[in-house]
């Protein structure tokens, strides 16, 4: 994976005494609270419900067991023994002290790590396919050109104050990943007629309020064009996006007032009056980080295990997943125990994930944005010991892409933006799925929850999606269904009126049992709905 | 009545105004009457409180129980983790968010 | 004007700004103040005749101004271009990178924190016509 030289390092060492003055100016009374907050938040420091917290980035998803220990230890020693992993493939602690932020900083400073930019209108984390360098399906590894545009957009002076938030997901397979449409940039990286690989930019996507699936602007922007296209795509619309509302200000709305063409057409205008700037790095340096993700020395070994623990062999089924060398495969430690707390880990299970990757994976781990934990190289041979060890820690849960692998946000437990709570309802809906067996009949079904329209659950991309909403100061759920994030993006559609807590769970087990009656073969929950339509789950539910 | 919230500046902790300061906890909370703002704004800028807002709440068994969910959860904590609220030794704590 | 942090030796332009559209219409003044919807591109066809741009931020948080002084500089302009309004000491190196070279903010700024904030970053991540030599030339050179 990639490593810092003297440069990057320098950067974040700047950043860190830049947060610390600027926290220090805080607390002596020399910054307002209104002042601060954005400085505050391009630090991904947020005031929450109950405390600070810390978002840190973790580039790509992509980190290691040093990493992985650190953050262990900031869990430890500035928080309360946990740490949260966000469904942008980051962390979050949720009890931070503004007084510690700077020692903190430098902290992960120490280890390649930061907090930069993971809030405020800026451009965030980016964030990639948790299979990257791993996956038997992908055209290159996509890591590369993330890491090349992490650098560009990191610091970018004229890109700071953006009229909204702005994410960019990079994706090098055929297979969807990363929510890639779903972004304000979705990069995937492809091989043209002429067979040169280059990217396909997708823009204007996003969930939140109004959800909107990115167009393609251009199939094909050259490698050595790729930071130069990109910065037309901002500029155009720091320039145009709307500052007037806020719930008008993502790149979404700019593209769809302006139509995909108008805004193509801008960005044209615009990238061909920057290539005449020289901003591009020369491709050089794609080529000297390419040297950070070549592929470790696999070995091979046996291609298939022992199935006679059946609890192991229902984990292999599930939780791995089919690797570009035959005898390894991607194991995927799932964050997401019967009742637990979505995407919560803590200390030791840090450590220990820290220490399984050390052994068993080259000494790397991706953070998928499902909030698992992948391992992304284990010998077949290795799966049995691995497994084990994940069992004895409630880290062995085979629950990946089942309904139990519930993506949740914090909701009103900790969000200060949030209308209900999403933690309760993916705990008990776990439970219950898990109690009366239905988990194991409905194969893939992927449920997802927000606490409010600003969609961090991505509900409305669950195969299932609910949406805690507040009626008169009570909790209330809004159920959808038909959801995707994968290549065949799809927005959910509300089947009706909301549930209460209670009622929203009997909802899901009905859809679902809609879903058995009405299957067919091999199909899954959600193309059983997209054949038979809204109506006999509406019928269901309501009638 | 009407009491007033915000977050301690350094821990970013959250507090309640008791009539002469911040206090963790709110059955130590004050009805502020119509000197909400007054208050606010003195001790926002003695950076003794930060964000702070008023909010309405009924005295309830002797408690200020706020109107709305969302500060009931912020006097008590996460309701998911009873371990870490400020009542971690009372099972039924959750109770009073609902 | 004795408020105006500044990174130029030439004479300080000493009469005020005329607006964007005004200045379109009445071809003789040299010294122009974008205001955030304005489009810089607009000056580009007289940008010979002009010494002044202020670039307003009514709020520091509209980040308009930055892409406006950029656009200027890529264009070749090379007379003052002054950040004006709510500008605060932590806007100070992005506004410099992108072609800022005087300050005249609503609130005096702290001369120490200013040459902080300012001395804070050795190295740029991005190229621009600031002539600091982005890292990924650096690595390459």
């Amino acid at each position: 994976m990639y490593q810092y030289d003297q440069y990057d390092q320098a950067m974040v060492d700047a950043r860190v005494a830049e947060f610390r003055d600027q926290a220090q100016r805080r607390l002596e009374g020399k910054l307002s609270e209104d002042q601060f907050k954005p400085l505050r938040l391009m630090n991904g420091l947020y005031l929450q419900l109950h405390a600070y917290m810390l978002r840190v980035a973790i580039p790509y998803g992509t980190l290691n067991s040093t990493q992985m220990h650190a953050l262990a230890d900031i869990a430890d020693k500035y928080d309360r023994g946990y740490g949260h992993f966000t469904t942008r493939q980051n962390i979050q602690y949720n009890w931070i002290k503004l007084e510690d932020a700077g020692d903190i900083l430098a902290d992960l400073a120490k280890v390649e790590m930061h907090a930069i930019q993971t809030s405020g209108n800026c451009i965030r984390n980016i964030s990639s396919d948790h299979f990257a360098g791993a996956a038997q399906d992908e055209l290159v590894d996509p890591r590369p050109y993330a890491e090349l545009l992490r650098q560009w957009s990191s610091f970018h002076p004229e890109f700071m104050y953006l009229p909204r938030k702005f994410k960019i997901a990079v994706i090098a397979s055929g297979t969807d990943r990363a929510a890639m449409k779903l972004h304000d940039i979705g990069i995937q990286i492809v091989k043209n007629d002429a067979g040169e690989i280059g990217a396909s930019f997708f823009v204007g996507g996003g969930m939140g309020r109004t959800p909107m699936i990115a167009p393609n602007i251009r199939d094909f922007v050259p490698l050595d064009q790729l930071i130069t296209y990109a910065e037309a795509c901002l500029r155009v619309y720091n320039r145009y996006g709307r500052r007037d509302n806020k719930y008008k200000a993502r790149i979404k709305i700019l593209v769809h007032e302006l139509g995909a063409e108008e805004y193509t057409r801008q960005v044209e205008e615009e990238f061909a009056h920057l290539l005449e700037q020289g901003i591009e790095p020369p491709l050089a340096e794609l080529e000297r980080i390419k040297t950070y993700f070549t592929d470790p020395a696999f070995e091979d070994g046996p291609k298939t295990v022992d199935r006679s623990d059946p609890d192991f062999a229902l984990w292999v089924d599930r939780n791995t997943h089919r690797h570009k060398h035959d005898s390894y495969v991607s194991a995927v430690i799932s964050l997401k125990p019967v009742g637990g707390i979505p995407g919560d880990a803590t200390a030791e299970q840090m450590h220990l994930m820290a220490d399984l990757a050390k052994e068993y994976s080259f000494d790397e781990m991706r953070v998928m944005h499902t909030q698992n934990v992948v391992l992304p190289h284990v010998k077949i041979a290795d799966l049995h010991a691995l497994w084990a060890k994940l069992d004895a820690a409630d880290l062995g849960t085979p629950n990946l892409d089942q309904i139990g692998d519930i993506i949740a946000c914090p909701g009103l437990d900790y969000c200060s933006l949030a209308n209900a709570r999403s933690i309760p309802l993916a705990q008990k809906i776990s439970e219950r799925f898990a109690a009366n067996g239905k988990q194991d009949k409905l194969g893939e079904l992927k449920l997802k929850i927000s606490g409010c329209i600003n969609a961090c659950g991505h509900h409305h991309a669950g195969h299932i999606g609910i949406l805690g909403v507040d009626k008169k100061g009570v909790e209330n759920y809004q159920l959808s269904l038909g959801g995707s994030e994968a290549e065949d993006t799809a927005l959910g559609k509300i089947t009706g009126r909301g549930f209460d807590e209670a009622g929203v769970i009997d909802a899901v087990d009905t859809v679902t049992d809609v879903y058995l009656q009405h299957k067919q073969g091999e199909e899954r929950f959600l193309d059983t709905y997209n054949r038979i339509g809204m109506a006999p789950f509406k019928e269901a539910l309501y009638d | 009545m009407k009491i007033l919230t915000g977050n301690d500046l350094k821990s970013g902790a959250v507090v309640w105004w008791d009539g002469s300061d911040w206090s963790l906890h709110i059955e130590d909370a004050v009805d502020v009457g119509d000197n909400a703002e007054s208050i606010m704004a003195r001790e926002e800028s003695a950076r003794r409180v930060n964000v702070p807002y008023a909010l309405a709440a009924t005295l309830t068994d002797g408690v200020p129980r706020p109107d709305h969910i969302k500060d009931r959860i912020r006097a008590l904590g996460p309701t998911v983790r009873p371990d870490l609220t400020l009542k971690p030794a009372d099972p039924e704590v959750g109770n009073w968010v609902i | 004007m004795t408020d105006i942090l500044r990174f130029r030796d030439d004479e300080a332009v000493d009469h005020p700004a005329v607006t964007v559209d005004a200045f379109l219409e009445q071809t003789n003044a040299n010294a122009v103040r974008i205001e955030p919807g304005d489009d810089a591109r607009d000056l580009l066809p007289q940008i010979g005749q002009i010494q002044l741009v202020e670039v307003n931020f009514p709020v520091f948080g509209d980040g308009r101004g930055y892409s406006a002084a950029r656009i200027l500089r890529e264009a070749g302009y090379e007379g003052e271009i002054r950040a004006v309004g709510d500008v605060l000491a932590d806007q100070l190196n992005n506004m410099r990178r992108c072609g800022f070279d005087a300050f005249e903010p609503d609130a005096p700024l702290d001369p120490e924190v200013t040459k902080r904030a300012l001395d804070t970053w050795p190295e740029v991540y991005q190229a621009t016509t600031d002539g600091r030599n982005p890292i990924w030339n650096k690595r390459h050179e």
